[in-house]
């Protein structure tokens, strides 16, 4: 009897456990869904409102105007052309940096400049945005000052220009950059690059039109997770990147989708509020679409 | 020819991997000297008040203290569960493809957009406002990804026959998680652990429109379990503050005070991860 209750217990606490063990696992699910419910829920009914067109594909953003103009047109071409100059200035130094941890340094060297990656990863996005505004923003004031000082057009912003932007989204891509690269040349197998030495090839062409051009889809998926992680920035560059919506022209104070986002939501109300949420849902289908194709890169390399 | 481009390629290697560590020497360097000299006890003691003519950052080291227990609190269960159900329980298949790539989802969401969730969910559909509570959901969710992975990789490494045994000699598979499996895969789960806690530190995007900025110490012993439903801004926040009404000094003073938790989370993480490293060793 007392045998038979035991085993009913320890199959209820099996079953129990069981049970609330599967439902943390559907906590991400869940999670997920409901970020896209809500993001969709609460960004759509702007578009219904204004008219997708005064959205998406106008220029004049005038929310607290007589007549209000909600276009986000130069916001979100701010996102697309920061991400891509960052990237275009970040991957080169964050690739080479991760061919010399994995390939050309000599131990003790390694053993100094890869803890400086990890804890680069690990300052938070405000520092890098202080560091920026204090000294990068006085830099490109005086480059600003030496440019334009023939222009009778040019708005003058002390600094805080896409250009300061980019160079901070840049550093801050640096450390994912590197290690997954990194990680990715280290699996490149041993026999591949002694062949080619064995050809004659020397070290460096070797690691440059071997190792690399093996690595190449782990190097991809550092490039799309670098650009994941500088369309989503948004605290660091809303401190160095003025935060006017302009043209993302180098020395224009701009405004990126992110910080559009931190600027005005504290005071937005009404449609000008709902239209913040449709930038986030803007946001929101990049990322997705950045998250997409980082997983399609992921399976074709393991199906390799 | 070959030479000099071999040479001139070598040299940009180094040239990018010194950039790094001048890097973040540079910011070490910039930080601590501007930060070092605003802290002092009476910094870190005290609350920012007009009236007394106090600058100070209790609160929001209190409130910053209150986010990391209360997102693990919230994150580590869920997470650990998580993980061992993905690796314990579940058969490969279309329901572990979607759970784990939905973790890898969640873990691609800038935190912004976490921020304008976890401000319409939690702040107004289940009413928690702006909140410290509010903040500590919403973080939870963002760092669950890194506890599920962590935990996930250290539970694949506890070798098969554990398992086999402790369910030969008649153990339930509860029993088995609970005796063998989690404290052998205690290393892993504190290294996620860390991670979140670095993650949490450094956060800003998600909690300004969350857990607000409240920056006071609680008066009464009945005030520090209401805080939790309080506005709290954390040191991050408070250093963001700080920036935009140009206070560089409590600025450069919280930053310094960060950068030395941050310091602090990265050697935790690599004495673990060597520890790690020998346990996995030890069996082979």
């Amino acid at each position: 009897m007392v045998r038979y209750r035991t085993d009913t217990r320890t199959r209820t606490v099996e079953k129990a456990a069981r049970i609330i063990f599967s439902l943390c696992a559907f906590t991400a699910v869940a999670a997920v869904f409901s970020i896209t419910i809500y993001m969709i829920a609460n960004g759509v009914p702007a578009v219904l409102q204004a008219g997708w067109k005064e959205i998406l594909f106008s220029s004049v953003w005038q929310p607290a105007a007589q007549e209000p103009s909600f276009g986000i047109l130069y916001v979100i071409l701010t996102s697309v052309v920061g991400t891509f100059l960052a990237v275009l200035l970040g991957v080169p130094i964050g690739l080479f940096t991760a061919v010399f941890l994995a390939e050309a340094a000599p131990g003790w060297l390694a053993a100094v400049i890869r803890p400086a990656v990890e804890l680069l990863a690990g300052i938070p996005s405000v520092i890098y945005g202080v560091l920026g505004m204090m000294i990068l923003n006085p830099f490109m004031y005086r480059l600003e000052q030496r440019i334009f000082a023939d222009s009778w057009t040019h708005q003058f912003t002390g600094g805080a220009n896409l250009l300061s932007a980019v160079i901070v989204l840049a550093v801050m891509i640096l450390p994912t950059v590197i290690s997954i690269s990194e990680a990715a040349l280290r699996a490149v197998p041993p026999e591949l690059k002694a062949s080619s030495l064995a050809l004659g090839a020397s070290p460096v062409e070797t690691i440059f039109q071997v190792t690399i051009p093996a690595a190449r889809s782990g190097i991809l998926a550092a490039v799309v997770l670098g650009v994941g992680r500088a369309v989503g920035e948004a605290m660091a560059i809303s401190l160095v990147s003025g935060n006017a919506v302009n043209l993302p022209l180098p020395f224009c104070s701009v405004r990126f989708l992110t910080t559009a986002i931190v600027s005005e939501m504290g005071y937005a109300g009404g449609l000008h509020r709902q239209v913040l949420f449709t930038i986030g849902l803007v946001l929101f289908v990049f990322i997705m679409m950045i998250n997409g194709i980082l997983s399609s890169i992921l399976k074709g390399e393991k199906r390799q | 020819m070959r030479k000099l481009k071999d040479d001139v390629l070598l040299c940009l290697i180094y040239l990018a991997a010194f950039f790094a560590e001048f890097l973040l020497i540079g910011i070490l360097v910039y930080v601590f000297v501007k930060g070092f000299p605003h802290i002092s006890l009476h910094f870190l003691t005290t609350v920012t008040s007009v009236l007394e003519g106090t600058v100070g950052i209790a609160g929001n080291l209190v409130n910053t203290i209150y986010m990391v227990v209360l997102t693990l609190v919230i994150a580590v269960p869920v997470g650990i569960g998580s993980a061992v159900y993905l690796n314990e329980y579940a058969r490969p298949g279309k329901m572990v493809r979607l759970i784990e790539f939905t973790t890898q989802t969640l873990s691609g969401i800038p935190s912004i957009i976490f921020g304008l969730f976890g401000m319409v969910f939690f702040g107004v559909t289940l009413g928690l406002g702006y909140s410290i509570l509010t903040g500590a959901f919403t973080l939870s969710l963002m760092v669950l990804p890194l506890i599920t992975r962590n935990t996930q990789e250290a539970l694949k490494t506890v070798p098969e026959s554990y398992r086999s045994g402790a369910i030969g000699m008649g153990a339930g598979k509860w029993y088995v998680i609970r005796t063998i499996l989690l404290p052998s895969a205690m290393p892993g789960i504190m290294t996620g652990i860390v991670l979140a806690v670095g993650r949490i530190l450094g956060e800003s995007a998600a909690l300004l429109f969350t857990a607000g900025s409240g920056y006071f110490l609680p008066r009464s012993l009945g005030g520090w379990f209401h805080k939790m439903v309080e506005s709290g801004g954390t040191l991050t926040i408070q250093l963001y503050l700080s920036m935009e009404k140009a206070q560089y000094d409590i600025a450069f003073g919280i930053a310094a005070v960060l950068l030395c938790m941050v310091f602090c989370m990265n050697l935790l993480t690599g004495l673990l991860s060597n520890k790690l490293g020998d346990t996995t060793d030890g069996r082979g």
